[in-house]
């Protein structure tokens, strides 16, 4: 029997409190109607002795306390889930969007209906992710190898170029199989940012294989913290139910958290870090870690979250909590994008931590780890040694300190930057790598086993001349 | 606990902090049954006609008035065989088995036994009928695995005359394998025991630690080394190397036993642990690594509550083996998801918050967590000796270690492995800081090395105090450059640089780098020692230093961490041979000219 009440005891912020009479559920979806007779609708959020806590997904603008009716469904909230949503767009409560050839879809008749909280995946059936996604950007598949069934944040700033980064990825990402799903989720995004991704999926003709989420910055702000949930539950039943390879592009996980932030304190809860609830580390984690791979099935979710770091600080709490959840993260850098490198990857603060199972002999090649810790080493002398040289003059550095200097710029021009259509197969990448490090006197390269080192290490000093030719 | 059934019913839901009326025997710890569906939930809190208990599983989908069930017990561990290369989520369900009945989701409504009740496992009884035994007495042996024979002690609190005991076959969990008789009573008893996982078990004595846990990291077992028995925190911001190190000590470290409990971390990284382990080798005893190994994994996504519990799940487990005279490792990651918990369930319950947020009891736990390590004599007979020795990573806010619970933590631990950002950006792995890490260990430990060949605690000064120098030196570096300083101090930054990048570095998925054993670790940096102090010889006599820095040895000195095997560690021989040879043609070379 559904309950009807109309005696809302008072209205903060996105929530709503109410005086119930009856067992309510946690969880429970709760339909509105306010005072204009329009549907709204809400969750129960918290229920003490008397008082049951609601957050209503559209706002509560316009509500009161004693014309609106609440309704309590008895049911979670869940979300209709079909094959036929390839291609299509919904919104922040997973519905499908009115678009203005609307009506050249048929309606979608649900495979399945499953709740958005998602359950954690058994760690004992977790299968560990070890198979590369070639991006064909030597940054990415050189330094910070993306593998399917990993979670792979882009930490960036305001205005860098990390839309175009993350469309050049799914462009590039060998994407076209049959079995390869994008599920986009634009959270509190521009209208524009979501037109750019669209335009670029028609572009690589990939289309067909994407599902969007769009909660765009005008839209309510709760639906921001449903919709990656439905957004993730969608991509479970394609990975794990229909054997598919889905990649999820979460953007921008910084309006989540404030959606999160918001919440938090119209509740009252106590602040931990710059406002935002104690909570948020468990509750990105039962985000991110929707990612993966399970042992036996084919499918795989593979999660690329883009982060807008407030004042482009890697210390702030959502960077910050997101990094130690993930599994690795890619940071641009607003000086390399000033400089017009592109993409403007700082490499030493990016970090892929599924690289190691990866790559190497018959995967990559065996060479791959260790040339790849070469260059970290040698780029972060090179920076060091360029402060150095702002001090105290090019005349006082060592010829060695000289050769690293040249390295770090070489490796900037030559092996960082690279065109939005150039696509660089992973070898290539290797080799371009052992061009630029032979460039150093063997015997200062520390980080490479003496076999390898001396297989692939290029002796003749034409190669030098080679590559300042280019 | 005859009583009559203890029935309440839901009056709040509070994500995981669940409020219920109506019962009447409640004592905090209890375990409680929520709600039709049955979770798992432990009373925390008692007001009024009221207790508050935290749910161990996810409460979407609760009602308030659903009946709640108090069990009247705590939450216990069961101990007997079957722990070893097993892995339990943080209340002890055993995750195969969940993924066996349930499938590959962990849902509400599950169920699993800690101990495989069908599994029958070979009792060997060690004493006769008719004797008097006490807490702790070894009155059997079962092999629980290749690697470690399984002690089965007398329960604590149980005293009196071993009235019958089985013969020597196989026993599953739940038979019965032995009686005691005290006074009128008689009990029996079986392969397993539980425990409260939030009670110490008790032992006879304390002693001093004055072994070191070999770890195979030489920056590690040389420069900041842990004691068996001792407890360690790994504090660093994210992606500088905790969990890396935590691995390491758990395939390669010396202990008989390892206990790792993933709190509140990733999925992933226990997949990893379960797919890696049973292909290593122990170094010491040549058998699978997860023959040794206990895993507890309550991953980020999982409910904090179970998260708050797994931490003492696993000390429990590891004090059991203790008992038995083993050497326990426990590697906790992280402590500061455990405090998270703590803090979240707090916040929950409106406590006043102290710093950061965290309950002002926070130190309390933090130290009923870092004192349950340590070297003792169990009790029972025969005597022995077994230890834990915990190592606990930590996750600061920003990598900031004057947050709460990394400060709150330093006054636990003796031994403080920082890891340094800006090493792990380079990609200078372990990233422990030279700087900032110490051990109190240390010189408690220098009679153990004494023993395996010379130099162990010179050679630590000698290192702590070239980098000490050479880091001092960068900054006048940083005014004058390299070129204008006087050579003595230009061949210490040059070893300086030497040591940190072919002795402090070191590869853990380098097949041969990975665990450098401490004969390794020792030649190697007394021959790179050696060096410095020929090289210091060299230049006073006026040669210039390109040509001590150009030599051949240096070469191999470089590559000896990647090239020579721990059981080739003869080679150093030949490398110390080729440094006097090559030195001395140096010498001789500018000498006669
Ligand atoms: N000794 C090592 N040798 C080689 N690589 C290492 C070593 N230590 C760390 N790394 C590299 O650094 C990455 C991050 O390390 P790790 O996962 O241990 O970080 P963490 O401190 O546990 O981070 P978080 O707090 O986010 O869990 C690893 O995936 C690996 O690539
Ligand atoms: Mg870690």
């Amino acid at each position: 029997m559904k309950i009807t009440y109309s005696n809302i005891q008072g209205i903060e912020g996105p929530l709503v409190f109410l005086r119930h009479q009856h067992n309510v559920m946690n969880g429970e979806i709760v339909h509105i109607i306010d005072p204009n007779g329009i549907a709204r609708t809400g969750r129960v959020l918290e229920i003490s002795e008397n008082v049951t806590v609601i957050e209503v997904f559209q706002g509560t603008a316009g509500l009161d306390t004693d014309r609106t009716q609440l309704t309590f469904s008895d049911e979670v909230f869940q979300i209709s889930i079909s094959r036929d949503m390839l291609g299509r767009t919904f919104d922040g409560q997973g519905r499908p969007k009115i678009l203005k050839n609307a009506d050249s879809f048929p309606e979608l008749l649900p495979e399945v209906v499953r709740p958005i909280c998602g359950t954690p995946i058994n760690p004992y059936s977790r299968s560990y992710p070890t198979d590369v996604i070639h991006t064909g950007i030597s940054v990415i598949d050189g330094l910070t190898t993306l593998v399917r069934g990993q979670k792979l944040p882009i930490f960036t700033g305001q205005g860098l170029s990390h839309n175009k980064l993350a469309a050049q990825i799914v462009k590039q990402a060998k994407v076209r199989e049959e079995n390869f799903v994008v599920v986009f989720v634009g959270i509190g995004i521009l209208q524009d940012d979501a037109m750019y991704f669209e335009q670029r999926f028609k572009e690589s003709g990939n289309w067909q294989n994407v599902i969007s989420f769009l909660n765009i910055a005008s839209d309510p702000t709760i639906e921001r913290i449903l919709i990656p949930r439905i957004a993730l539950t969608v991509a479970e039943y394609f990975a794990f139910d229909l054997d598919m390879h889905v990649l999820v592009i979460m953007t921008d996980i910084t309006n989540y958290c404030e959606a999160l932030r918001e919440l938090s304190s119209a509740k009252g809860e106590i602040p931990s870090r710059k406002g935002f609830p104690g909570y948020m580390y468990s509750d990105l984690a039962s985000l991110y870690e929707r990612a993966g791979k399970i042992k036996g099935r084919e499918g795989s979710i593979t999660q690329i979250p883009i982060i807008t770091m407030p004042n482009d600080d890697i210390t702030h709490p959502i960077p910050d909590l997101t990094g130690f959840i993930t599994e690795g993260q890619i940071v641009l850098s607003r000086e390399l994008y000033k400089r017009n490198v592109y993409p403007p990857i700082d490499i030493l603060s990016s970090l892929s931590r599924l690289m190691k199972e990866g790559v190497g002999e018959g995967k990559t090649r065996e060479d791959h780890s260790e040339i790849a810790s070469q260059l970290y080493s040698l780029y972060a002398q090179s920076l060091e040694i360029k402060e150095l040289e702002s001090i105290i003059g090019e005349e006082s550095l060592t010829s060695l300190d000289k050769r690293i200097l040249n390295f770090g710029k070489s490796f900037e021009q030559y092996f960082m930057n690279q065109k939005f259509d150039e696509e660089r197969d992973v070898i290539t990448t290797l080799d371009l790598a052992w061009d630029l490090v032979s460039t150093v006197p063997k015997r200062n390269i520390l980080r490479i086993s003496p076999e390898i080192l001396d297989k692939y290490y290029i002796e003749d000093a034409r190669i030098k001349e080679k590559l300042w030719g280019r | 606990m005859s009583r009559q059934s203890d029935q309440g019913f839901i009056l709040s839901i509070d994500g995981p902090v669940i409020g219920i009326k109506g019962l009447k025997y409640q004592k905090i710890g209890d375990l409680v049954k929520i709600g039709h569906s049955k979770l798992t939930g432990e009373i925390i809190k008692i007001t009024d006609n009221r207790s508050i208990a935290t749910c161990y599983e996810y409460t979407e989908g609760l009602h308030v008035g659903e009946p709640v069930l108090n069990t009247t017990e705590p939450l216990s561990m069961e101990l007997g065989p079957g722990l070893l290369n097993n892995i339990y989520d943080g209340i002890q369900r055993t995750l195969p088995l969940l993924r066996e009945k349930y499938g590959d989701f962990i849902g509400i409504e599950q169920e699993a036994y800690a101990l495989d009740r069908k599994k029958s496992w070979i009792f060997e009884p060690k004493v006769k009928e008719g004797t008097k035994v006490t807490p702790g007495d070894i009155i059997g042996t079962v092999q629980e695995t290749n690697t470690i024979n399984h002690k089965i002690m007398v329960p604590m609190g149980v005293y009196g005359t071993l009235t019958t005991i089985v013969r020597p076959s196989k026993y599953s969990i739940e038979d019965t394998i032995y009686t005691i008789k005290n006074g009128k009573i008689e009990q029996k008893f079986g392969l397993f025991q539980k425990w409260p996982i939030r009670n110490i078990r008790p032992y006879r004595q304390r002693i001093y630690p004055t072994e070191p846990l070999i770890t195979g990291m030489r920056v590690i077992d040389v420069l900041f080394p842990v004691a068996k028995g001792g407890v360690v925190a790994v504090p660093g911001g994210f992606g500088t190397g905790k969990t890396v190190i935590q691995h390491n000590l758990a395939k390669w470290a010396d202990a008989d036993i390892i206990v790792y409990v993933g709190c509140g971390e990733r999925g992933n990284e226990m997949a990893d642990v379960l797919e890696q382990f049973p292909n290593l080798i122990d170094p010491h005893t040549n058998l699978p690594v997860m023959e040794r190994t206990v895993l507890i994994a309550n991953t980020s996504n999982m409910p904090v509550s179970a998260r708050e519990a797994s931490i003492f799940s696993g000390l429990t487990i590891a004090e059991y083996y203790r008992d038995m005279g083993y050497d326990v490792a426990l590697l906790a990651d992280s402590t500061t998801r455990w405090a998270e918990a703590l803090r979240e369930i707090s916040g929950r319950l409106e406590e006043m918050p102290a710093e950061g947020g965290y309950p002002a009891y926070l130190s309390t736990r933090l130290a009923s967590f870092y004192e349950r390590a340590g070297l003792v004599h169990p009790l029972g007979f025969p005597d022995r000796v077994g230890s834990i020795t915990v190592v606990g990573a930590v996750s600061p806010p920003s990598g900031d270690f004057s947050e709460p619970v990394t400060k709150t933590t330093r006054r636990f631990v003796k031994a403080f492995w920082a890891l340094d950002a800006k090493l792990a950006y380079s990609r200078h792995y372990p990233s422990i800081s030279w700087t900032d890490s110490y051990s109190l260990y240390s010189e408690h430990l220098e009679e153990w090395w004494n023993k395996l060949g010379k130099g162990w605690g010179k050679s630590r000064i000698d290192i702590s105090e070239i980098l000490a120098r050479s880091d001092e030196l960068q900054n006048i570096v940083q005014l004058v450059g390299k070129e204008n300083l006087p050579v003595e101090q230009q061949l210490i930054l040059f070893v300086a640089e030497l040591i940190k990048n072919v002795y402090l570095i070191q590869n853990a998925f380098d097949p041969i780098d990975r665990y450098s054993s401490p004969q390794k670790s020792l030649k190697l940096i007394n021959l790179i020692l050696d060096y410095y102090s020929r090289s210091l010889d060299v230049v006073s006599r006026e040669i210039p230093l390109f040509e001590v820095e150009n030599l051949g040895i240096v070469t191999e000195i470089s590559r000896a961490r990647l090239s020579i095997k721990n059981k080739d560690v003869d080679q150093f021989e030949g490398l110390q041979k080729k440094l006097e040879r090559e030195i001395t043609g140096l010498i001789e070379r500018y000498e006669s000219s």
